[in-house]
């Protein structure tokens, strides 16, 4: 039986010492630890949940980078593009004004022969004219050695002018 | 493989070894009192038996503070190991047996109020402080490591696992929504039996005291869920209680079913008690019959007397080793059962 009876000291010691266990346990043990575990969890939580932040930042940076790499490559067509335009006009235009310098040139030159031409012509025509006066005094003067045919000759001329201005 | 080997060998030296004591002492064997060995092992003492050599007992003497008839008498245990001292004595036989008694005018034995500090309240000293040790270090640990540092391992991280697995798996699946008010008390109880139960199976000084096989430890700790269940008890729970909801009959001429449930009220504890008081006082008979057994066969003769160490000593390995499971079990059950008294306690009415 004196196993199923509690002893009065032992209850008195027990009551006395779990209160202080419990005291002890429950002010400075146990509620730090589940608080730490609380406080280890949230912050996992919030660790993770900014990983996730980030995870998505980066993605967007990446999604934000390639975005801004097909601009520049876009930009850099354009300007080879307006670059070989610019490039070409610069060429047509110079080729354009080369011809018509050359079509200019062309043209005084070709005036410059046509004057040369008729000045030349001119002097041809000077010089035959004071020959052939050269030549008809001289022709004239041997034929008109005698009277006869002076005569002849005067007569003649007379009725050709006659002729003519009838 | 070399651990259980070495096993091995201490097991069958242990068999080989009373073959050898035993015939050096075959002149004066006496029978071994079986009985006086449990129960003085797992009854309470006034002075902390460590060990007998021959006919020299070594014990450590413990204070006895005792309120007689004739006032306050506070001594060492070691005083009434010659008989009586100061009108008190030890009775042997009786309603006291083994208790600090004194005779009243009649002569008859009568107990004075008795506080002693007996082999299980020093034991259960020595383990709360251990306890206390424990838990207030793992704290300490906390309060040194920031959070962002991590989780611990080691010791703090054993006890943190095991903080949790209550917290977590018992307190809050069983309480409900306020489970936060009870958890120190229940987290205290499963570690204040944790520590008793496997501080009881080491079998040297500062353990081996049956603390949580003792009834008024048990007692205390169910009067805790007791009081806990019942001073924070819910309108609900006492309308279960004095006015159930079953037909009416059962509860208007004669009232059956609120007396069976205000019975519930204390055989719940009860259950609690002697639960907790029944299984850890058997580990411990239980290890101590079968290691009996091989003193009981000394008799019978060498070879047996050597067979039986060996099996009595197979047998108290395992039960040791069951004995420790048994130990976070029972542990963990009144925890769990405590919860649900509590959970029960804190329902809401129905609407």
């Amino acid at each position: 039986m004196e196993l199923l009876t509690p002893d009065p000291g032992l209850l008195f010691w027990m009551v006395i010492v779990f209160g202080i266990v419990f005291f002890l346990l429950a002010k400075y043990g146990f509620p730090v630890i589940i608080k730490m575990v609380d406080d280890r969890k949230a912050y996992i939580d919030d660790s993770l949940k900014t990983a996730r932040e980030a995870n998505a930042q980066l993605a967007n940076v990446r999604i934000e980078s390639e975005k801004i790499l097909a601009q520049a490559r876009e930009e850099q067509a354009r300007i080879l593009k307006s670059a070989t335009e610019t490039r070409d006009r610069i060429i047509k235009d110079a080729q354009d004004r080369a011809r018509l310098e050359g079509d200019r040139l062309m043209e005084e030159m070709k005036k410059q022969i046509e004057t040369e031409k008729e000045s030349a012509i001119r002097d041809i025509r000077r010089q035959v004219a004071v020959l052939s006066v050269g030549i008809s005094e001289k022709v004239l003067r041997r034929k008109l050695e005698d009277d006869k045919e002076q005569k002849e000759l005067t007569d003649r001329l007379l009725n050709e002018i006659i002729g003519t201005s009838k | 493989m070399k651990r259980v080997l070495y096993i091995w060998i201490l097991l069958i030296m242990s068999a080989v070894m009373p073959c050898f004591a035993s015939g050096g002492e075959a002149g004066n064997k006496s029978d071994i009192d079986v009985n006086s060995l449990v129960f003085g092992h797992i009854n309470d003492a006034y002075e902390w038996h460590i060990v007998s050599i021959g006919d020299r007992h070594i014990s450590i003497p413990l204070p006895v503070i005792v309120k007689s008839s004739t006032g306050w008498h506070v001594f060492m245990s070691s005083c009434l190991e010659e008989g009586e001292h100061e009108g008190l004595f030890i009775a042997k036989g009786g309603d006291y047996d083994g208790k600090i008694v004194e005779r009243d005018t009649a002569g008859n034995e009568v107990r004075p109020f008795d506080i002693s500090i007996t082999k299980n309240v020093l034991a259960m000293i020595i383990n709360s402080i251990v306890l206390v040790w424990i838990i207030l270090g793992c704290a300490r640990w906390y309060k040194k490591h920031p959070v962002e540092n991590g989780a611990p391992n080691g010791g703090v991280g054993m006890i943190e696992s095991l903080v949790l697995i209550v917290y977590n798996d018992v307190i809050k699946g069983c309480i409900g929504p306020d489970y936060r008010r009870y958890a120190p008390y229940l987290l205290t109880v499963f570690f204040f039996i944790l520590v008793n139960n496997l501080m009881g199976l080491i079998p040297f000084f500062p353990g081996g005291a049956n603390v949580t096989g003792n009834i008024a430890i048990t007692f205390v700790l169910a009067l805790v869920t007791f009081i806990f269940t019942n001073v924070f008890a819910t309108k609900g729970y006492w309308k279960e209680i004095f006015w159930p909801e079953v037909p009416l009959w059962l509860k208007v001429p004669v009232p059956m079913m609120p007396v069976i449930e205000f019975f519930g009220i204390f055989t719940k504890p009860f259950a609690l008690m002697i639960r907790l008081f029944a299984n850890i006082m058997a580990g411990h008979a239980a290890i101590l019959s079968l290691l009996a057994i091989i003193f009981i066969t000394v008799k019978v003769g060498p070879f047996i007397n050597g067979m039986m160490t060996f099996v009595s000593v197979l047998f108290g390995v395992f039960m040791s080793a069951l004995e420790i499971l048994v130990a976070f079990i029972q542990a963990y059950v009144f925890t769990m059962l405590s919860a649900v008294f509590i959970g029960l306690s804190r329902v809401k009415e129905e609407k």
